[in-house]
């Protein structure tokens, strides 16, 4: 499965950059005079709060302008099946179940970022939900008052100082860095390894549990790409994850 | 246990002859909306369909804009027989944005047909519906969204169970749905049963330069337009962070600084950074579309891979009335022989199709007297042209009362 996702991923990768140039077709030697320009609006000395390093833009515009295609022609109208099929209160189990199952990432990360009590109350809730919660179906922490907490291995590698760095579009995944891109592959291996639904006896869980937990995490996310009603949504949804993710490490 | 019951009916009743919205800052009003408890009850999924008008041939779309190259529209129909309503979406706003969703729960639980259009100033419609690429010339735009209606209602069908049409508009909307009116008071292809304009502009260019003055309260002066919108991003982040939902419309900046309301003069800065964002890509897009030269070099062709980033920052710099007098005006200058740069303005107004508007039994008016959009005075022009047809609530800002109890049921009332 894993082997194959890679597959994928180069495939993509090598589609992507095949097609990376940024730079408009100008005719002419230069641009031409416009009314307004950034040069006469601005004085150089002020950093533009849109401005996010991005030396992969070509790269990802392509992947984000795929990612609009994978939504309209297998995510969106899975997510759509998936809410015609099941009643809402299915579907909130379905959502207690992975943030039940999630909650071993969360934990395993907030070990590595030295947060003890943190951990300790992710493993209470764990334990308490998968057992009164019947696999975690139902979440019965919460009503207790136990703290709820996401944290992956981008997050936790910066907490230990480690900056974003470039702007990654991912496919499928979406807007991301080169640390948070990096971490979300350490984490999926690091569930693959742990196995906790243990696939490696049961492989045909796999056929239930993908199509799910693809539904359910797209379900969870209202965005929609091209939506936002600005020829500018690149830019700034670029300067919005960028920001939500610094807040998310500070937390 | 009667009792309550007999209590719960008075309060009720009660508030339905009461007009008691509680914001009285019209800038926070605007900013906050209706408090939930005093919320018109409305389903919580609108269970809208989404469609696309074809293609347009008569114009060709940039390749940057790929995306937005059919117009997308909402609707949903009654099982039976139903009049239907048309509701155009505000500055930038799309077909079903949230006041605009707001207004098709309400008229859809109220027994109506509804249809979403959105604003000609929307991106996505100066792309793929706006014949000159312009938009803000109210004659042209009605003609555009005239054109829209019919096309959606070629698409939708179903004509046997429609039993009239109606309209109704909010903000730049309800100009757009006054001059549609008089449109099809003169063509007579819809036949408009009733139409209601919401907190409309008298004046565009007065409403627009007043959105403009507004950045004018940036605390520090307009140099700090960097650092204040720098602080706008974070606390959208963190609105975005809460509700996981992205839409660059003024509802989700408006639900930003909810939680932390800030000073009356921030409250107006925030207003036009709202708006700053809304004609950004307004501007940006005409630009674009009709190689104005006007940020974007005539001599350049964005691909679909192009970045922007280095048109993004003048056009969020530049505003509405830069807009009017650099591009709008000299690009239309040529069409209007005999017109100055002030008496064109001027036909944008509602004061051109005054004679219109008092003659028209079947248009009629909510607005708020603290509306924020208007000049001073010039909601007094409202109950002088449209008579008993104009409904003046005291005070509600620009729409912040719009989803409260009492002015939605005014408002599906109205089409009653």
């Amino acid at each position: 499965m894993n082997h194959r996702l890679v597959a994928l991923l180069v495939f993509l990768s090598a589609i992507a950059l095949g097609g990376c140039s940024t730079a408009p077709i100008v005719k002419g030697n230069s641009p031409d005079e416009t009314v307004f320009s950034a040069q006469e609006v601005d004085s150089a000395d002020v950093d533009w709060p849109l401005d996010v390093y991005d030396p992969l833009e070509g790269m990802n515009r392509t992947m984000y302008r795929f990612n609009y295609h994978a939504d309209r022609w297998v995510l969106l109208p899975l997510v759509d099946a998936y809410r015609f099929v099941m009643p809402g209160f299915v579907r909130k189990g379905v959502v207690n179940f992975f943030d039940n199952l999630f909650g071993i990432r969360t934990l395993m990360n907030q070990v590595l970022q030295g947060r003890p009590v943190r951990a300790l109350q992710t493993t209470g809730r764990i334990a308490v939900n998968t057992t009164l919660g019947i696999g975690g179906l139902f979440d019965i922490a919460t009503p207790l008052g136990i703290r709820y907490d996401e944290e992956d291995f981008g997050q936790t590698l910066g907490v230990w100082g480690v900056k974003p760095g470039a702007y990654l579009v991912l496919p499928f995944f979406g807007p991301s860095s080169l640390r948070d891109g990096f971490g979300l592959g350490v984490d999926s291996a690091f569930d693959v390894w742990l196995d906790p639904l243990d696939f490696d006896d049961h492989p045909g869980r796999r056929w239930v549990y993908y199509p799910f937990m693809v539904a359910d995490t797209r379900d969870r996310v209202t965005f929609r790409y091209y939506n936002t009603g600005s020829p500018f949504e690149y830019e700034l949804v670029r300067r919005l994850i960028r920001t939500v993710r610094e807040i998310e490490v500070q937390k | 246990m009667r009792l309550l019951l007999l209590l719960a009916m008075l309060a009720v009743s009660a508030s339905s002859w009461s007009y008691e919205y509680p914001i009285n800052d019209p800038y926070l009003a605007t900013i906050a909306g209706t408090p939930g408890p005093l919320k018109a009850d409305l389903p919580a999924d609108a269970k809208l369909k989404i469609r696309h008008l074809p293609k347009t041939t008569a114009w060709k779309i940039p390749e940057a804009m790929w995306y937005s190259a059919r117009l997308e529209y909402s609707y949903r129909l009654q099982r039976g027989p139903a009049p239907l309503i048309f509701a155009i979406s505000g500055t930038g706003g799309f077909h079903n944005s949230g006041k605009n969703l707001a207004l098709l729960k309400a008229f859809y639980q109220a027994g109506f047909h509804v249809v979403g259009i959105t604003s000609p100033t929307h991106s996505q419609f100066v792309v793929a519906a706006s014949r000159t690429g312009v938009p803000g010339h109210q004659r042209n735009d009605a003609k555009d969204i005239y054109r829209v209606m019919q096309q959606i209602l070629g698409e939708i069908g179903h004509r046997d169970r429609i039993t009239g049409f109606n309209m109704v508009g909010y903000s730049l909307g309800a100009a757009n749905a006054g001059f549609v009116a008089e449109l099809d008071s003169r063509e007579r292809k819809i036949n408009f049963d009733k139409v209601l304009m919401i907190n409309p502009p008298l004046s565009l260019y007065s409403s627009i330069s007043k959105l403009d003055r507004m950045l004018q309260n940036i605390p520090g002066g307009l140099d700090n337009f960097n650092l204040f919108f720098d602080r706008v991003v974070q606390a959208i982040t963190n609105a975005y962070k809460r509700s996981s939902r992205v839409e660059f419309s003024p509802d989700i900046v408006f639900e930003a600084f909810k939680a932390n309301p800030p000073t009356t003069e921030e409250l107006a800065a925030l207003m036009g950074v709202t708006f700053r964002l809304s004609s950004s890509a307004l501007i940006f897009t005409a630009d674009t579309r009709t190689n104005f030269g006007f940020i974007k070099p005539a001599n350049v062709t964005l691909t679909r891979n192009s970045s922007m980033s280095l048109y993004a920052q003048p056009s969020i710099r530049v505003g509405f009335t830069d807009y009017y007098h650099e591009f709008f005006w000299p690009f239309y200058e040529p069409q209007y022989p005999g017109e100055t740069r002030d008496s064109f303005a001027e036909q944008h107004s509602l004061r051109s199709i005054q004679d219109f508007l008092q003659g028209a039994r079947n248009v009629g008016l909510f607005h708020n007297r603290d509306d924020v959009i208007l000049a001073a005075g010039e909601i007094d022009w409202f109950p002088t042209v449209f008579g008993d047809r104009a409904t003046i609530y005291p005070n509600g800002g620009h729409l912040g009362n719009l989803e409260y109890t009492e002015v939605m049921a005014g408002i599906v009332g109205y089409f009653k």
